[in-house]
C-alpha cells in the first residue's frame, strides 16, 4: 500500500521501494525510545521506585541521553573475535526484525507491502534473527556468549512451532495469509475479532471462542519466548550468562541488539494483535464515520493498532518484572510437552469445526 | 506442570568430547562478590566445581595481633559486612568471657535486639538476591526497601549504616535513641505483612519452586561431615541453633522456635528448604525483638566498660549463631593488651566447601540457584 502510493507519487519503483522503508524505521525508532522509557517506568513503579525523573518530563529524554552515550562509546573489538561475523551479526539481527515490519498492517492504508503471504513472510524473515544471534555468539569467542547463542537458537526454533501451529488455526478459519485481508475480516465491533471466532457465525462461532482463547494464550507465550523475555529470557539470563550473546558488544553494536530486541517486542505484539485482536480495527466503531470525515479512519486505525501493540508490550514488561526465569530444560519441556500438543489438538479441533 | 527435574536427565555421550572449562567469576553478576568458580561442563551439565577464593583477603587475623582488644572490633565488622552486629557480638562475648566480666542487663537486651534486627536485614539481602539470581528482580528491591528501614534504625542508634563499631567490650558505644523503641515496634508491625507479600510474590511462585525444589540437595549426614551450620544445616532438617543449644547473652529468656527444612515442596535439604528456613527465621527474629522490647530494662550502657582491657593469660573459643551459621572466635591471650592470636571460624567459608558436592550433575543455571542458597559473603570467606 505504502509502496503503491510512492510509485504513484514518484513514478519510479526504486525510489518508492527505498522511501516505503522509511516510515517503519521511523516508527521503530520512536517506539523504541518510548518503550525503553516505559520499561524503566513500569519496573520502577512496580518496585516502589520513581525511575528516571531528571532528564525531561518524568525522565522521558533519558533514553535519548542513553543513546547519545552509546554512540560516544568506544567500539571494542577483542583480538580473538571473528571480525566479519562479529560486525555483521547486529546488523543481521536488526534486519530480520526490521524486515518483519514490511508486512505488518498498521492501518488499512499503511502497510509496507501488501503481499498475499504476509504472515508467512514475517515468520520466515524472523528466522534471520536466529542466524544473527548464532553469529554473534560464535564470533565473540566467549564461552558465555556461545552458551547464550546456543540456548537462543534452540529456544527460538522450538517456540516457532507452537506459534506456527496457532497461526495455522487462524489461517484455516480465514483462509488467507494476507494480514490486510485478515484484518479487514475482523471489521465491525469487538465480537468480530478472531479471538471471538472472527467472521464465523452461529454455533461455529460459539464453539470457536474457547479454542481461540487457548490459541491466543499459546501464541502469546511462545512469542514471549521468541523475543527472549522473562520468564523465557534464558539466552541473556543476566545472573547466569552475564548478558548472553551480546556480552562482548559495546557502543552502537550493542545499541543495535537493544533496538532489535525492543522492535521485536512490538513486532510479535503486532502479529498477535493482527491475528487475534482485530488488527487495526477499532472495537467501538470509528469517529470518522460518525462525523463523516473518511480520511480520519486510517489515522484512527493506526492509533488503535499502536495502542493494542503497546498494551501487549506493556504486558511483556509486567511479566518480566514479576516472574522468575525458567531453567533451559524446563523451557524446552514447556514447549515440547505442553504448548505444541495443546496447539496441535487445538488445530485439529478448529479444522473439524471449520470443515463442518 | 513442570514436575520433571534434572534428575531424570541421564546424560550418555555418544562421542566422548572434550569437557569445557568455564570460569565463573571473579567478575560475574551472581557470584555475590569476588568468588571464582571453575566449572567443568559436559554441555550444560556440571561435572566438577572448584571454588577459588582469596580475592578479598585482607589479613584480618594477622591484623588483630597488632591491635589492642577494642581496636579489633571495627575489623570484625568488615568480615561479614551484611551482619556486622553479629560479628561484633561474637568477638565481644569471647573477650568478655576471657576477662570474666558481667555486663548490665540492658546492654545484653540491646545487643540481642540489634543482633536480631541484623539477622532480618541479612536474610532480606540473602532472599532478595536469591530472587534476583533466579531472575525475579522485583522481590530484590522489595527486600532492600524493607532492609532500608532496619538500616535507618541502626543509623539512628549509632550513626553508621553498615559497619557499626557499636557493641563494645563490656557495653555499647551509644545508648538507644529515645524514639528507638517506638520505631522498632512500628517496623515489626510494618514488616509482618511484608513477609506474606514476599511469600506470595516469590516463595510460592510456581517457576521459583520449579527452579529451587529438588535442586542442590544436601543430605543431613553430608552436611554434618562438612561442618555446615546455620540455615543450611537447618534446611537439611537438623534442629541446631546456638541461640538454644549453646546460649550466649540473654537468649535463654526468650521464647522462639527453630525452623527446619521439611521438604514442603521438594526434598528435605534442597535449595527451596534453605530459602524457606530463612523466611521463617525472620518471623522468629521478630518474635525475639518484640519480647526484648517488652522486657527492656533501664540502666547505664557504659558503666561496665573496663578502663584497660588486659585479659589474663589463657585461651577461649566462643561461638554464636550468625545469620549465616556458627561464627566462632578463638582468642589466645598472652596477658598483654594485644591478642596473641585471633582465629575466626567463618560460617560462609565452611559452607562454601560443600559446593562441589551440591553442584555435580546439575546444569549451569542451577549453580546460581545453589550458590545463592548457600548465601556466602566473600568478606567473610576471605577475611
Amino acid at each position: 500500500m505504502m509502496y503503491d502510493f510512492f510509485v504513484d507519487l514518484f513514478g519510479n519503483e526504486i525510489i518508492a521501494a527505498i522511501l516505503s522503508g522509511v516510515p517503519p524505521l521511523l516508527f521503530i525508532l520512536v517506539f523504541v525510545l518510548f518503550a525503553v522509557w516505559l520499561e524503566r517506568k513500569v519496573s520502577a513503579h512496580m518496585q516502589d521506585r520513581l525511575g528516571p525523573m531528571r532528564t525531561g518530563w518524568h525522565g522521558y529524554l533519558q533514553t535519548i541521553a542513553d543513546l547519545i552515550k552509546l554512540i560516544q562509546k568506544e567500539d571494542i573489538l577483542a583480538a580473538a573475535n571473528d571480525k566479519p561475523l562479529f560486525n555483521l551479526a547486529p546488523v543481521l539481527v536488526f534486519a530480520g526484525t526490521y524486515a518483519a515490519f514490511a508486512a505488518i498492517p498498521f492501518s488499512s492504508y499503511y502497510i509496507g507491502s501488501n503481499i498475499d503471504l504476509g504472515i508467512f513472510f514475517i515468520i520466515g524473515i524472523s528466522g534471520l534473527v536466529v542466524a544473527g544471534i548464532l553469529m554473534a555468539g560464535w564470533s565473540s569467542n566467549n564461552k558465555y556468549s556461545m552458551l547464550g547463542a546456543m540456548r537462543a537458537a534452540a529456544q527460538i526454533i522450538s517456540y516457532e512451532i507452537p506459534t506456527i501451529l496457532v497461526v495455522l488455526t487462524v489461517v484455516m478459519i480465514t483462509r488467507t495469509l494476507n494480514l490486510h485481508t485478515l484484518s479487514e475480516m475482523q471489521t465491525g465491533y469487538i465480537w468480530n475479532w478472531m479471538i471471538f471466532g472472527g467472521p464465523t457465525v452461529g454455533w461455529q462461532k460459539f464453539s470457536l471462542i474457547p479454542l481461540m482463547f487457548i490459541g491466543f494464550l499459546v501464541i502469546y507465550m511462545s512469542t514471549l519466548a521468541e523475543v527472549n523475555r522473562t520468564p523465557f529470557d534464558i539466552p541473556e539470563a543476566e545472573s547466569e550468562l552475564v548478558s548472553g550473546y551480546h556480552t562482548e558488544y559495546s557502543g552502537m553494536k550493542f545499541a543495535m541488539f537493544f533496538l532489535a530486541e525492543y522492535a521485536n517486542m512490538y513486532a510479535v505484539s503486532a502479529i498477535v494483535t493482527a491475528l487475534f485482536l482485530g488488527g487495526y480495527q477499532s472495537p467501538i466503531g470509528y469517529f470518522g464515520n460518525l462525523v463523516d470525515v473518511p480520511w480520519l479512519i486510517p489515522i484512527e486505525q493506526f492509533l488503535w493498532f499502536t495502542i493494542k501493540g503497546t498494551f501487549f508490550v506493556f504486558v511483556q514488561m509486567w511479566l518480566r518484572w514479576t516472574l522468575p526465569r525458567l531453567r533451559v530444560d524446563q523451557l524446552m519441556a514447556l514447549c515440547w510437552k505442553y504448548l505444541i500438543p495443546i496447539a496441535f489438538v487445538n488445530l485439529i479441533i478448529v479444522g473439524l469445526i471449520t470443515v463442518l | 506442570m513442570l514436575t520433571e527435574t534434572h534428575k531424570n536427565i541421564t546424560y550418555t555421550p555418544v562421542v566422548k568430547t572434550e569437557e569445557m572449562i568455564l570460569n565463573m567469576g571473579p567478575q560475574h553478576p551472581s557470584t555475590h562478590g569476588v568468588l571464582r568458580l571453575e566449572l567443568q561442563l559436559e554441555g550444560e551439565i556440571i561435572t566438577k566445581v572448584i571454588p577459588h577464593i582469596g580475592y578479598l583477603h585482607r589479613c584480618f587475623e594477622k591484623h588483630c595481633e597488632a591491635m589492642t582488644y577494642p581496636q579489633v572490633i571495627p575489623y570484625t565488622d568488615r568480615m561479614d559486612y551484611l551482619a556486622s552486629m553479629g560479628n561484633e557480638l561474637g568477638y565481644v562475648v569471647a573477650v568478655e568471657r576471657l576477662l570474666n566480666i558481667q555486663v548490665p542487663e540492658r546492654v545484653e537486651y540491646i545487643r540481642v535486639i540489634m543482633a536480631e534486627l541484623q539477622r532480618i536485614a541479612s536474610h532480606l539481602v540473602a532472599l532478595g538476591t536469591y530472587g534476583a539470581d533466579i531472575g525475579a528482580m522485583t522481590p530484590f528491591l522489595f527486600c532492600f526497601r524493607d532492609r532500608e528501614m532496619i538500616l535507618s534504625l541502626f543509623e539512628m542508634t549509632c550513626g553508621a549504616r553498615l559497619l557499626y563499631n557499636y557493641i563494645w567490650v563490656g557495653g555499647l558505644s551509644h545508648d538507644l535513641h529515645p524514639d528507638f523503641v517506638r520505631q522498632t515496634r512500628d517496623f515489626c508491625n510494618y514488616f509482618k505483612p511484608k513477609i506474606k507479600e514476599l511469600n506470595d510474590l516469590l516463595t510460592y511462585n510456581k517457576i521459583f519452586i520449579d527452579r529451587t525444589a529438588h535442586v542442590g540437595i544436601l543430605p543431613l549426614d553430608t552436611a554434618i561431615n562438612f561442618g555446615i551450620s546455620g540455615p543450611m544445616l537447618r534446611g537439611s532438617g537438623m534442629k541446631w541453633d546456638l541461640r538454644k543449644d549453646d546460649p550466649y547473652s540473654v537468649y535463654h529468656k526468650f521464647d522462639f522456635d527453630i525452623p527446619v527444612g521439611e521438604g514442603k515442596v521438594g526434598t528435605v535439604g534442597d535449595c527451596w528448604d534453605r530459602y524457606y528456613v530463612r523466611v521463617l527465621e525472620m518471623v522468629e527474629s521478630l518474635k525475639i525483638i518484640e519480647q526484648a522490647l517488652d522486657q527492656l530494662p533501664e540502666g547505664d550502657v557504659m558503666s561496665a566498660i573496663p578502663k584497660r582491657i588486659k585479659p589474663p593469660v589463657g585461651q577461649i573459643y566462643t561461638r554464636i549463631e550468625n545469620p549465616r551459621g556458627e561464627l566462632g572466635y578463638f582468642i589466645i591471650s598472652d596477658g598483654s593488651v594485644n591478642p596473641f592470636r585471633v582465629k575466626a571460624r567463618a560460617p560462609s567459608f565452611v559452607n562454601l566447601g560443600v559446593m562441589d558436592v551440591l553442584c555435580r550433575g546439575h546444569m549451569v543455571a542451577d549453580i546460581i540457584a545453589i550458590l545463592g542458597s548457600v548465601d556466602i559473603v566473600l568478606g567473610e570467606v576471605d577475611r
